[in-house]
This record gives C-alpha cells, structure tokens and sequence, in this order.
C-alpha cells in the first residue's frame, strides 16, 4: 500500500475534542486542595520600592499565604535569555518579582495564594506598597537620552546595536545616482492569545517532584531554567502541555510567572494554579513590534537597488526577556526581504523603556521590515518613473542567484542563506489571481465616496530553526502505533500533521496511528519546540527518522523470532513475516519502541507575495479591504486544509496590526489600553474578503520532507501591502502613509495635510 | 444561596456566592469546562452559552440570574457518537485551529441558525462578530456557517 496522506486535505483529529467542548486547557485542572494565585502588579512605571507590607492582607480569611522578593534567600532569580544570550545583555534580563526597581506598569511585586481568585483579589486591595516614582522613560526618544536610566550600573538605557553588514554601503552612497530617505515607523502590538496564560504546579514533598502545567513552545527549556532557579535536577521536573489557546511566539517563553507559580506551590505545599486575567494578559505578555526607521536606499537611474544604509531603534521595554532580541536582529538582517541588495549598512539600536518588555510575535522584525521596504520601493518607484511592479520584479532575488545570501549581523556574526525559489513567479500569480491589469486602471480613482487603490508586496518567511528534534514512536498492545515528539503544539493542528507523516512513512492507514503525544518532558529525551516555523520541518523529519528506527527494529526483532535476516524481515500493518512465510502479529512485539532525530543548521524560505485592492474614505479615514491576494510557495504543503488556515491566520493577525491593534502608553509610562475594548482586535466583519493560493513549485532541499516553514508568510508583508494600497489610493492628495497602524484618525491626518498643502501651493 | 436552574437538560442546584459569575458556576461548580473565558468582560464571546435559547455571554451574567432558566452550553450541543452537522461543518471547513474560541462560536451559531437559517453571509458576519477567533482569521467560519445552514433549513431550524 502506498499512503498519500501527505498532500491531502486530511480534517483535524484534535477538532473532534475541541468541537465538544472536551479540550483540556490549563484553567480546566482543578486538584484537590488546589489554591489561586493573583498577582499584584506595579501601577508605577518607574520607581523606587520603599515597602511592601502584607499584613492586613494576610488576616483576611481565606488567604493562605502572601509571596514577595523577601521569600526568596539570596533573591529574586533573573530569568536567562533563551536566544541570543550576549553577555552584553545579562545586566537587563528581568528578575521574576521586583525587589529593588519597579521598571514597567505590571511587573509583580507580590503573589497572593487564596482559596478563591475572588479573595485573593480582595487580597490585593490589602496589600500596602510605597514606590518611590522616577521619571518615566517612556519611549526610545527619551530613552535615548540617557538622563533618566533604568539600569544604573550600566550608565545607558542601550543594551546593544546590532549591525546588520554586507558589502560597502557607505561607498556605493558616495556616488550613487539616486538616493531617498525616509524616517517610519511601526507601532507596538503582540501575540494575543484568546487563552491568557496559565502555570498550575503541583509539588509532592515525599518523592520530590515538582509537576507544572501549562507549558507551551520551549517546555525543555523552560525546565532547565526553572530547574537552576528552583534548585532541584531537571528530571524532577516534569512540565505537562495542556492544550493551548494560541501562541504566535508570545505564550510558552519563561515568564516570571513561570517560576513564581512553582515556587509558590512548594512553599506551601499545596497546588496552586495560576490564571491570567485579559488586563494581567495585555501588561504581562511579550509586547512587539514597536520601531522607527531612519533609511536611505541608493538606485541606478533604472531602479536597480544598490544599498541600503541607516538605523532602526526598538523600543524593548523594561527587560531583556528570553526572546526579546530577536525581533531587533531580524528587522536589520531581513531589511532586504527578498530583493537583492548588494550592499547593507544598518544599525539596529535596543533601547529599554518603561514598558512591558518585548519578545517575538508571529514574523518577528519581518512584519516591520517588510512595511519599510515595500514603502520605500514604492516611493521610489514613484521618483524614478518606473512602474511599482517592474521595479520590484527587477530587484527580486532569481532561481539562479539561489541561494542567495543576505546580511551578516554582528555581533552574533549570524549568516543566512535563502534556499531556493523564483520569487518572481509567485509575484506574477498574484497578480494574475486579483486581475492587475483590469483592476490597476481603478488605482487613485474617486468611485461614489471612495477612493480605490492598489497595493503589491513581495517577502520570504524563514522556518526550520535547528539544531534538532526528536520522535519517538512505539507499538501499542493492539498493534497500534503512538507517536511522541519534543516540539509543541500552540494550537496548530500538529497531531493531524505528523500523524499524516507517520501513516505515510509506514505506509499504515492513518486510524493505526493512534495517538500523536507532544510538548510534554516526558515523552522524548529532548525537544525543541516550537518556534520560527518549525515545528512541522522539523518535527516532521524527526518523524521520519523514528519511523526509519522503529521498522529497523521490528525488523531487528522478527528476525530473531522468525530466525531469519534482518533485511528479509517484510512488516506489514499487521503481520511480520519472512521469506519463507513464517509470520507472527505484530502486535506481540507490543512495547517496541523506537527513537529517532533530526538535525539540522540550515533554514527554510518560503516566499511569495500580496496584492490587495482597498477603498479609502477620506471624510473618515477608513479602509476598506474589496479583494487581497496572498500567494505562497511553500515547497510541500503537507495538509493544505492546515496551511490554509495558517496562511489566512497569519494574514488577519498582519492586517490587524497594520490596521487597528495599538499598545499606547503615556508619557508618565501609563498604561492606556489595558481591555478588550482598547486594544482592537479584528473581528468577523473587518477583514471579509481574503484569499490564498498555495505553490509547490520549489522543494526545500535541506530536509527530507521538501516541506518550509509556512506560518508567518501571511503576517509578514501585510503591513506594507496595506499601506502601499492606501498611498495608491489617495495619490491625489499626495499622502505616503510612515507610520503603522493605519488609524482612521492617522489617515485622515494626511489626508488634511495633503489638501492644506494643495490649497497652499 | 441556593440556586436551581436547568444544564443541558438536566435539573441542578448549587450553592452560590452573590457575585459569582454564570461562567464561573459553569466551570467550577459543575465543571462544565466547554464554556471558556477569555476577557470576563463581555468583550470576545468564548463564554457564549445559551439561556432560554438565546446566545449570553456567561460572564455576563451572574449565576443568580439563571435562576428556573434552561442552559445549554457547548456540550449540551455535542453528542458521545460523532459530531452534529453544524460541528462537522466546522471541522470540514477547518473553522478552529486552537480551539479555544470554538465553543462560543459553536453556541453563536447555533442561537443564529436556529433563528435564521436561511441567514446570508453578511448576516453571519454581523453576528459572528460579537466573537473573537485569534487564529483562524475568520474566512473559515464563516464558510462552516453557511453550509451548516442547510441542516438547520431542512429541519425547521434544528439541526
Ligand atoms: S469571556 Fe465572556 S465575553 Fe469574553
Ligand atoms: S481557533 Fe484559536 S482563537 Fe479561534
């Protein structure tokens, strides 16, 4: 029998659960004995901590105990970066409760534990803390300044440049023919989670062993932290990953609340469950995103990209947190997207802030960097008189200049590699899917009391993040086979993935796979996660592997039994057999099981492109979406069903970030969008009219499946597509949108200044 | 004090504190973990239930409120054999990548499709849009409504 579940359309094992309302979330454990922990947050954005007294709050009944910094001998742990960890950095990474400095809106200064959430909250109210207010520093501008420092030891508010270099930027600049400048700017959102966070631990004093719940994307390393910080060795810890409600990079990295929780379950004795609350969420959750771009592009006279030289500043908030350098790394290393820019000269500057610390979101650096570029090739396009479409099909990187290497980042001496693909087929699919040439004569037109426009953007998304992954498979007693791997599921829908994988690498019926287990320690020696489009690369070739051991060893078992050669050992999905016809069931080598891993350096580009027609509303600054084209090549599409919704997933979350969702912080550091009801997220009737197109035109070649990480293309370039259409819309007005999101007040605004211009002229 | 009121067709009592929440009851007290909280603030949906046969967000409303009315939540909506048609729909269409918002629109759409179930996709958007899916984008849902549409047609409004 020769399988094809990859490839197909195969619906999700895991929507069976979801569907009837049987997932299993963190917040749905309730053990006996089990206390609520509630966080008490700073309300003080920068300041000095005189007292933290919980007297009062401890008398109340029901409140069992009252956590602080005191409670921890020789002090609050720092929680280490998982990514990039400079030396440069150490000073800034985040101790899991305040102890001396309050340096952000939500950073906790004391957990209560209660028989209720209710009581622990009343709790809260009891507590009496004295913060001695510093000056805010609330954005990079001020930060930059270095008056007012958040961490004074180290005399600047900069934890590092990074410097993204290729060739000689600064000479091609002496003499180029046309150079534009332009200063941008991306606004601060994150990786909403519909689920907030959650950790429940459970310590059993007798045998030592700590149980936390909750984890998601990086369990094996969030237990060597924890392990270090909790002083116990790892493999008293097991971390269990429950279902989980979205991730988008933000949910699974090391919080503070990731030690807190355990701790505080220990120091009891009792389990104590954690859970999130939508305000807790929006202050306490990885920020992202938020940049301002200084950049010049150098061109030949026919729109041939020669440099790009400046600088990019991100804003970090408070801390360094396990991934927050990514996203400042990845905006000046992917500055270039898919066009080719012989020559690179940017300095990517962090600058710490008194806000909720960053870290990744879905197209970490590759959202923002997308919205420069595609802004700048457009305005370009605009000076040089060259069509926007021909001027970046000139400029794309080609099949034959695969693959094609981008910009060294210092200090890490990071170096990275496209691995394959013509990115100008995917840029003239899309362009056939939503009809250019007829469509293309609305650009700039006034129809009823919308303007139409036009917008086109090129991006390749990287995946596949080594060094490894790891399955495992083993025979169950009825012969069935389940299946176990280190990395996670954050809600994708890995478990139909690789059990596809594994029904077509056995060449078994799919129903034979029983159960695909994953994101728990316990199950492989080691994992990975998920994270930078991975899972699925790398996870899936970790399947791979195991199921090559696993034959090998039922290969290795029939042989002695059926005592024959080991290569002459024929299994099928019921019977091993060997060459003369003797034969036992499978199922009586039932505990077989066998374990296999992927390695690997090299990453996955996938590529393709948007285009999007849009209608603009002067009078009240509103966009609106009438079609949007995205078009990927994915190299493989394991389950297109998934992709899809991966693809369009990816494209709403981009669109709201272009568009509506706004973190915003006064100048005293204060929070201004703390609910739902502030923070816009897009809903059902925003975005109606998207579509996707999936191509499999250019294999992976660095991994056995062909497959390339395909979760972020639809986030990635969003931003600038968005911002091209509506520049195209109201040229007549001669508005170039610099800044995300695109707010109807933001857009009306140019508008204003464009017609007070006009009228001045 | 003491509240009785129906759950997916069958009759309960519970103890209750004043300001316990109607999803909260749900969830701790009968354990009925289907029903999710994501804001508490009547802001994203996920704790959608149905009272009286309509769709409430049960954070919404306190456990008192419910007092001799009938609930249904997303497992009063679910069988043990297989999926409703409304549910294979969702799952044909992959209308839920995490799942964790799927609940409340699993009830939504049943309160519309009961009502209405000759509803135009403008429509489903409107009313869909009182909830917030993270994950899918949307376009899913939307499509899974409207092919579920013709089980709860064919027989006058259930599915
Ligand atoms: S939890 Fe009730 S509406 Fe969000
Ligand atoms: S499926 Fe994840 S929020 Fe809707």
């Amino acid at each position: 029998m020769k399988n094809t579940f990859i490839g197909s359309p195969v619906e999700r094992r895991e929507d069976l659960r979801f569907l009837r309302g049987r997932g299993q979330y963190v917040d749905d454990l309730a053990p006996e004995g089990l206390l609520y922990a509630v966080i008490l947050r700073s309300s003080v954005a920068h300041g000095r901590i005189v007292s933290v007294d919980t007297k009062a709050a401890l008398k109340i009944p029901g409140v069992h105990a009252v956590i602080t910094a005191n409670d921890m001998p020789g002090g609050p742990p720092i929680i280490p970066m998982r990514l990039q960890p400079l030396p440069e950095f150490k000073p800034f990474e985040q101790p899991v409760i305040a102890s001396t400095k309050v340096r952000y809106v939500g950073e906790p200064l004391a957990v209560v534990l209660a028989k209720s959430v209710a009581i622990g909250e009343d709790a809260l109210e009891a507590i009496e803390v004295e913060i001695e207010s510093l000056p805010a520093v609330a954005d990079w501008h001020v930060a930059a300044k270095n008056k007012n420092i958040l961490f004074e030891s180290q005399g600047t508010n900069r934890s590092l440049v990074f410097e993204a270099r290729k060739g000689d930027a600064d000479v091609i600049f002496a003499s180029a023919p046309y150079v534009r400048r332009e200063k941008m700017r991306t606004g601060r959102h994150y990786g909403l989670t519909l689920e907030p966070r959650g950790v429940m631990a459970e310590w059993d004093a007798a045998r030592g062993r700590l149980t936390v719940s909750g984890a998601a994307k990086v369990p094996f390393f969030n237990r060597r932290i924890l392990a270090k910080q909790i002083n116990l060795p790892e493999d008293s810890i097991d971390m269990v990953e429950n279902d989980v409600g979205g991730g988008y990079g933000a949910r699974g990295e090391f919080y503070p609340e990731d030690f807190l929780i355990p701790f505080a379950a220990r120091h009891v004795n009792r389990p104590v469950k954690w859970i999130e609350d939508r305000r807790e969420n929006l202050m306490a959750m990885n920020h992202a995103r938020e940049t301002e771009a200084e950049l010049e592009v150098a061109c030949a006279s026919d729109g041939t990209l020669l440099a790009i030289r400046g600088e990019i500043h991100t804003d970090m908030g408070a801390y360094m947190r396990t991934n927050g350098a990514v996203g400042a790394r990845n905006v000046a290393q992917f500055l270039s997207g898919p066009y080719r820019v012989p020559h690179i000269k940017i300095d990517s500057s962090l600058w710490m802030t008194n806000k909720t610390p960053v870290g990744t979101y879905r197209g970490p650096g590759r959202f923002e960097s997308s919205f420069y570029i595609e802004r700048m090739l457009d305005m370009i396009a605009g000076d040089l008189g060259i069509d926007r479409v021909e001027l970046r099909r000139r400029n794309l990187v080609t099949a034959a200049e695969q693959p094609y290497s981008i910009a060294t980042i210092q200090p890490t001496n990071a170096t990275d590699q496209y691995d394959s693909g013509d990115y100008r087929a995917t840029l003239d699919r899309v362009l056939k899917e939503i009809n250019w040439p007829e469509v293309s004569k609305l650009q700039g037109k006034l129809i009823g009391e919308k303007y139409h426009g036009l917008g086109v953007a090129c991006f390749v998304e990287g995946g596949a993040a080594g060094p490894k992954e790891t399955a495992r498979l083993e025979l169950n007693d009825d012969g069935t086979v389940s299946v176990f791997l280190g990395t996670s599921s954050v809600g994708q829908g890995v478990e139909t993935v690789f059990a596809q994988i594994a029904a077509d690498a056995l060449e078994w019926p799919m129903e034979r796979i029983r159960h695909v287990h994953h994101g728990s320690t316990s199950y492989v020696s080691d994992g990975y996660g998920a994270y930078h489009s991975r899972s699925t690369v790398m996870g899936g070739s970790a399947v791979l592997e195991a199921t090559n051991h696993f034959q090998a060893a039922i290969r290795e078992a029939g042989a002695k039994r059926l005592k024959c050669e080991a290569a002459a050992v024929k299994i099928d999905p019921d019977n091993v057999s060997g060459p003369d016809g003797q034969s036992f069931p499978l199922k009586e080598l039932a505990g077989l099981t066998a374990e296999g891993a992927f390695l690997n350096k090299k990453h996955t580009y996938s590529y393709g492109a948007h285009a999007v027609h849009v209608t603009v509303d002067p009078k009240i600054g509103r966009i609106e979406i009438i079609d949007y084209v995205l078009v990927q090549d994915v190299g493989r599409a394991v389950n297109p069903l998934t992709l899809r919704g991966q693809m369009i997933g990816s494209l709403v979350q981009g669109l709201g970030g272009a568009v509506l969702e706004h973190l915003q912080y006064d100048e005293d550091g204060q929070f201004l969008t703390a609910s739902l009801a502030d923070y816009l997220l897009p809903t059902a009737s925003d975005f109606p009219n998207l579509r996707c197109v999936i191509l499999e035109d250019y294999p992976s070649p660095i991994n056995p499946l062909s497959v390339k990480g395909a979760g972020e293309g639809g986030i990635v370039a969003a931003g600038g597509a968005i911002a091209n259409a509506v520049a195209n819309a109201l040229q007549s007005f001669g508005v170039e949108p610099r800044q995300l999101p695109l707010t109807p007040t933001y857009i009306w605004e140019l508008v204003q200044a464009g017609r007070q211009k006009q009228a001045a002229e | 004090m003491p509240i009785r009121f129906e759950v997916n067709g069958k009759q309960v009592t519970v103890e209750v504190e004043p300001r316990l929440t109607l999803a909260d009851c749900l969830r701790q007290q009968l354990r009925l973990t289907g029903t999710h909280i994501g804001c508490d603030h009547g802001v994203c949906g996920a704790c959608t239930v149905l009272v009286d046969g309509d769709a409430v967000r049960a954070c919404l409303m306190l456990a008192v409120q419910a007092e001799g009315s009938k609930v249904v939540t997303v497992e009063g909506l679910s069988n043990d054999d297989g999926l409703t048609p409304l549910q294979k729909s969702f799952r044909k269409h992959h209308a839920l990548q995490c799942g964790f918002c799927t609940p409340g629109f699993i009830t939504t759409a049943h309160a519309l499709l009961s009502e209405e179930p000759d509803c135009d996709a403008d429509r489903i958007r409107d009313v869909l849009s009182g909830n917030i899916c993270r994950c899918t984008g949307y376009i899913s849902i939307v499509e899974a409504v409207l092919d579920a549409r013709a089980a709860y047609k064919s027989n006058g409004g259930k599915p």
